[in-house]
């Protein structure tokens, strides 16, 4: 269905108009992160004085590095288990009938929602005993209970708007159940794994009282317990350079992630799975 | 072809005869196979949070303050009776829910207005939609400090809108920047979910209505909005229960002075700066029994399309 130009310039100046809103904010932050230590008090939008030494301070120093690899790793981990995991519960929760289901799920509901600030000393307490503190299992294992609620809500909300047929068919086709489910459903999910991997991903990346807590040197501390460590020029300046730079650099991989992943976030419904 | 049939234990084949004797053969498989696949979510779930919580309310009834422990006692629920009882928290929890009920209201229109411009725009599909995910992707406590120096009278660009007369410490005005951050932060999120949930619209069903005459806005409330409600219950419920527990922002932003502070504000206040340690546990539960009242709201009132409920095979 070829666009008429009036559709296209419509879209184009809705485009426009949102990615202008959004991105106001984003533009003040990038020029925080020029302004030199003196001129960042100047009400001004753009800086006046240029500099690249917010930047070049915290890209030199392993206190900043090291709690970037950290995030993305802890990150990475702490998703692709969590989707994993995820996606098994929804399977069941959506095309299983089993006692307890309903509970289940309210439970884990319940269970993500209490009050970070309130697990936080308990939590600690455990892994000191553990010899988890200070690691990143330490971290990566609060973060997978706490984006599991999430995954499995978002997923077995997607598996069950899947069609029971399409498994059916399959099966009679002579694929196994596991064949059946790599095949058939896991694409038609593509969309909600997508998501849910997205969101806990940008959760564990902006997470910041367990790790805060949870962590006491580089080894394991991430991006975000790391910028409040920062110092400014004197022990009284609130280094905003810094952490507006540490900030821009901390979200660049955020959008080459994103990037990579959000064509798989609309399904292949047109691909001609189920015909007629 | 037989026609005897078996003794007393008569167990019938898995051929999914449903509706009959709910302990088949094949029903058991069945809940086997559910138990064993939800058993891992189970474990991590329960082993991160069992502790915490059980020593949350276990901690909650006793009077224990960290800084004298040698006063620590049993007191049973005179915590949650000083809590309930101090205007403090009452205030506390009406900000808390004004914050909550606006932004989420906001962030809904306005995260549905960009689920469809991101599934439907016709160029530079994937542009907008990596640059509408940065404001997620922005740490929260960054972003934060950049709306402080923002609005801060004579260092940032925004504070003269209000003719620099310090917005951050007038309560309404103060309660109005710090939902502008949550909403200009986590629409995406709202976005993304409800996105998600357009894709599982049918495009055939679309058409087809097109076809009876059906006009886009049409279309929409009719066709769109009923089948994406199990996406709108998940999208609603988990941004209302997290906009519910807001933190970072009022932090950053105002420290909960002026009367901006929420339950969480107050939580922390008292288990760190009071290190109160009693009554802040038993804060924490109530701020659970308030989150749960809420889900269970959420869940009774979309009904059906609650993950869970079964659908007619």
């Amino acid at each position: 269905m070829a666009a008429t130009t009036q559709q296209k310039v419509g879209w184009s100046v809705a485009n426009i108009v949102v990615i202008v809103l959004v991105l106001i904010p984003v533009v003040w932050i990038v020029s925080l992160s020029f302004k030199t230590t003196g001129s960042i008090t100047d009400p001004t939008y753009f800086p006046v004085h240029w500099t690249w030494s917010n930047y070049s301070g915290i890209l030199t120093t392993s206190t900043f590095l090291r709690p970037l690899l950290n995030s993305i790793g802890i990150g990475l981990i702490a998703t692709a288990i969590a989707v994993l995991l995820a996606s098994m519960a929804a399977y069941a929760v959506a095309r299983l009938q089993f006692p307890g289901k309903a509970l289940l799920i309210g439970v884990s509901l319940l269970i993500a929602m209490f009050p970070a600030i309130a697990l936080a000393t308990p939590l600690f307490n455990i892994e000191r005993v553990l010899g988890l503190f200070n690691t990143w299992p330490g971290l990566i294992i609060p973060y997978i209970a706490t984006g599991l609620p999430l995954g499995i809500y978002t997923l077995s909300a997607f598996f069950r708007e899947i069609p029971w047929e399409l498994e059916k068919a399959a099966k009679v086709d002579g694929a196994t159940p596991f064949q059946a489910f790599v095949r058939v459903i896991a694409p038609l999910a593509a969309p909600g794994m997508v998501t849910t991997a997205i969101l806990v991903f940008l959760f564990c990346w902006n997470e910041f009282l367990l790790a805060i807590t949870l962590t006491a040197t580089t080894a394991s501390r991430t991006a975000p317990a790391a910028l409040s460590f920062f110092t400014g020029s004197s022990q009284f300046a609130v280094p905003t350079g810094s952490i507006s730079a540490a900030a821009v650099v901390i979200t660049i991989p955020i959008i080459i992630f994103v990037l990579f992943f959000q064509r798989r976030i609309v399904a292949g419904l047109t691909s001609g799975a189920v015909k007629g | 072809m037989t026609t005897t049939t078996p003794p007393v234990t008569a167990r019938e084949p898995a051929t999914g005869r449903h509706g009959r004797a709910p302990l088949s053969e094949g029903a058991r498989a069945e809940r086997r196979l559910g138990w064993l696949l939800c058993a891992p979510a189970v474990i991590v779930m329960l082993a991160v949070t069992a502790y915490p919580i059980g020593y949350a309310i276990y901690v909650s009834l006793q009077r224990y303050i960290l800084s004298a422990p040698q006063l620590t006692k049993f007191v049973g629920l005179s915590n949650y009776g000083a809590i309930l009882s101090s205007p403090f928290w009452w205030h506390a929890l009406l900000v808390t829910v004004i914050i909550t009920v606006v932004s989420v209201a906001i962030e809904f229109v306005l995260g549905m207005g960009l689920a469809l411009l991101m599934y439907r725009t016709i160029w530079g599909r994937g542009g907008v939609r990596t640059l509408i995910l940065i404001p997620y992707g922005i740490v929260t406590v960054a972003a934060a400090f950049s709306w402080l120096y923002a609005w801060t009278p004579s260092t940032g660009y925004l504070s003269a809108l209000f003719n620099n007369s310090a917005p951050l410490t007038s309560q309404p005005k103060a309660i109005a920047i710090i939902i502008l951050a949550e909403v200009w932060k986590t629409t995406a999120f709202m976005a993304l979910l409800l996105m998600a949930g357009l894709s599982l619209v049918p495009e055939d069903l679309l058409k087809a209505a097109k076809v009876d005459g059906a006009s886009a806005w049409q279309r929409f409330t009719r066709v769109t909005l009923p089948l994406m409600k199990p996406a709108i219950l998940v999208a609603l419920l988990f941004r209302t229960l997290d906009a519910f527990r807001i933190f970072d922002n009022i932090f950053i932003l105002t420290q909960g002075n002026n009367g901006t502070g929420s339950v969480s504000i107050l939580n922390y206040d008292n288990l760190f700066t009071g290190l109160n340690f009693g009554l802040g546990s038993a804060m924490s539960v109530l701020i659970l029994i308030c989150v749960a009242i809420i889900a269970i709201l959420f869940i009774k009132g979309f009904g059906t399309a609650a993950p869970g409920t079964s659908l007619q095979r």
